[in-house]
């Protein structure tokens, strides 16, 4: 067994699945925190197939696809936070629709273009192959970059979360706060594309969030306890994508998922207790 | 002497008017109750004086060095997730945020402020506490702990007591007039308790679309207004 995971981890490209994948797991889990809590989970959704279509672009005009892909998704991170927020139509709605068409216009892209390379397959279902040296370096700096400012404004994220209107009437500006939340989401949702896939990205926000909910009632707790499990599912899928050879994306969910499940469990039972002791 | 001036203020949605012509002006250590009617527009008003509504015509002028970041608020019931994950100590703790400047963490003085204002209303035993698993009640406490937090010139409460008990609501407006008494702290709160507004406010404003009153607590005892919830405790 120790010797099957030494001969894992002597691929240098594991290695660096394990690093990359750990560190954005990381961050997907503290934004989805307050992305579960602000109801803003469809954004994240949508974002996902935001960045699908914009990859299909790039890749259909021959350009590097995460560094056309970050900053297409983060504008319309923007948009999408917009939209949400206008009382004048449906947002949800609205998102819901720009994320449809988003996806629709991604396929005929790659229909029209390549037609349905491996490479989009890819990056629909996600894969540990798909990075150069470039894109680790490139995906470690920015998901250090979103840690770092996620921990420097812990607590206006905190108080936007909770509360907006008291946050507004502290003098925070809330809006920018809003809209970081929403770029660093969009970064790291095009970061995890790569190895969970597009159309799975948003478990990796939205699970270890609801997981942590589960059983933890203060907000450091549940942040500290998403992060834990983010990472450990990511490792856990990880490591039997690679042993059993199943697609990487699929594998962190599964484990994303029974730990909801056994999460649930616990409640369920802790809930029962005192119930009989009555 | 004036600590927050309102002058012709009116304050629509989408041009429509909510409120027109208001002028009232209430000075340090007064107690101002604002009641009305469902819909007379109480909550925009004070979203107004907390900078949360910009006024489309008129003005709200700040006196005493009072700047609107110092006002403590606390917004009504229906705003606020009531099952957030999230300490007792965490919430209170987060009304210092207007102390914090630049700073990304709070330091000693923020936590000893938090501390003081969790003592102040009996939630020293609540501290570590989930906010979701509290009673109504001690929720509302807590966000007045926050707001407490906030200020040391101005609270400025949307219903506090809105679905509580009356004896809980009793303890609570004790709460509040001691603070308003004994620290003095302008008080600036929406109630539909006319009977609990008129025992212990200084002043009242009375909305219901158009100002029908403003002054103070006698006065309006005076007046057809008053006089019919005079006779109501009478009954
Ligand atoms: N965001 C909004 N957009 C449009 N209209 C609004 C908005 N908020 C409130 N209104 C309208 O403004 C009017 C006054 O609302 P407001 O919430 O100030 O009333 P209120 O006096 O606080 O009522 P209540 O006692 O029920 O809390 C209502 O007719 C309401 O429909
Ligand atoms: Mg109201």
């Amino acid at each position: 067994m120790i010797q099957e995971i030494a001969l894992m981890l002597s691929f240098p490209f594991m290695v660096r699945a394990f690093i990359v994948g750990s560190l954005v797991a990381l961050c997907a889990s503290l934004l989805g925190v307050s992305l579960v809590l602000k109801r803003y989970a469809m954004i994240g959704d949508g974002l996902s197939h935001v960045g699908f279509a914009a990859l299909a672009f790039a890749t259909a005009l021959d350009l590097d696809p995460i560094r056309v892909s970050i900053p297409v998704t983060v504008l319309v991170a923007f948009l999408l936070l917009r939209i949400n927020e206008s009382a004048a139509i449906r947002g949800d709605s609205a998102v819901a629709m720009i994320s449809v068409g988003s996806l629709a216009a991604g396929v005929l892209i790659i229909s029209v273009s390549t037609g349905m390379t491996t490479d989009v397959c890819n990056y629909m279902f996600g894969t540990i192959l798909a990075m150069s040296k470039s894109d680790v370096t490139l995906s470690i700096a920015l998901s250090v970059i979103v840690l770092i400012l996620y921990f420097i404004f812990y607590n206006r994220i905190f108080l936007i979360t909770f509360d907006e209107a008291f946050a507004r009437t502290t003098g925070i500006r809330v809006d920018f706060y809003n809209m970081l939340l929403a770029g660093l989401t969009a970064i790291t949702v095009v970061l995890g594309m790569r190895m969970i896939g597009a159309l799975l990205i948003s478990s990796q926000l939205i699970l270890p969030a609801l997981t942590a909910m589960r059983l933890f009632k203060s907000f450091r707790a549940v942040i500290v306890c998403a992060a834990i499990v983010s990472i450990v599912s990511f490792i856990a899928g990880l490591s039997l994508s690679y042993f059993a050879a199943t697609p990487a994306g699929a594998s962190v969910v599964t484990a994303q998922l029974f730990f909801f499940l056994t999460f649930s469990l616990i409640r369920k039972i802790r809930q029962a207790e005192p119930a009989r002791g009555r | 002497m004036t600590l927050i001036a309102c002058r012709d203020l009116t304050l629509a949605y989408d041009q429509q008017p909510v409120i027109a012509g208001l002028t009232f002006s209430v000075s340090p250590g007064d107690y101002l109750c604002i009641v009305g009617e469902n819909g007379s527009g109480k909550s925009t008003l004070v979203k107004a004086l907390v900078g949360l509504k910009t006024p489309s015509e008129g003005e709200i002028r700040m006196g005493e060095g009072l700047r609107p970041t110092e006002i403590g608020y606390l917004p009504q019931q229906s705003e606020i997730q009531r099952n957030f994950p999230a300490s007792v100590y965490e919430i209170v703790l987060s009304g210092c945020m207007a102390y914090l400047g630049k700073r990304p963490f709070f330091g000693s003085a923020e936590r000893k402020r938090a501390e003081t204002a969790l003592n102040r209303l009996n939630l020293s035993g609540l501290k570590n506490r989930p906010y979701g698993e509290l009673s109504g009640g001690q929720q509302q406490r807590v966000l007045l702990a926050r707001a407490l937090c906030a200020t040391s010139k101005l609270l400025v409460l949307d219903e506090p007591a809105a679905g509580l008990d009356p004896l809980i609501s009793k303890d609570l407006y004790r709460m509040i007039k001691s603070v308003n008494r004994d620290e003095k702290i302008t008080v600036i709160m929406i109630s539909h308790d006319v009977q609990n507004a008129v025992a212990e406010a200084s002043h009242i404003l009375h909305l219901n679309k158009k100002p029908l009153f403003f002054g103070t607590t006698e006065a309006y005892l005076e007046t057809s207004l008053g006089k019919l919830y005079r006779e109501g405790i009478a009954a």
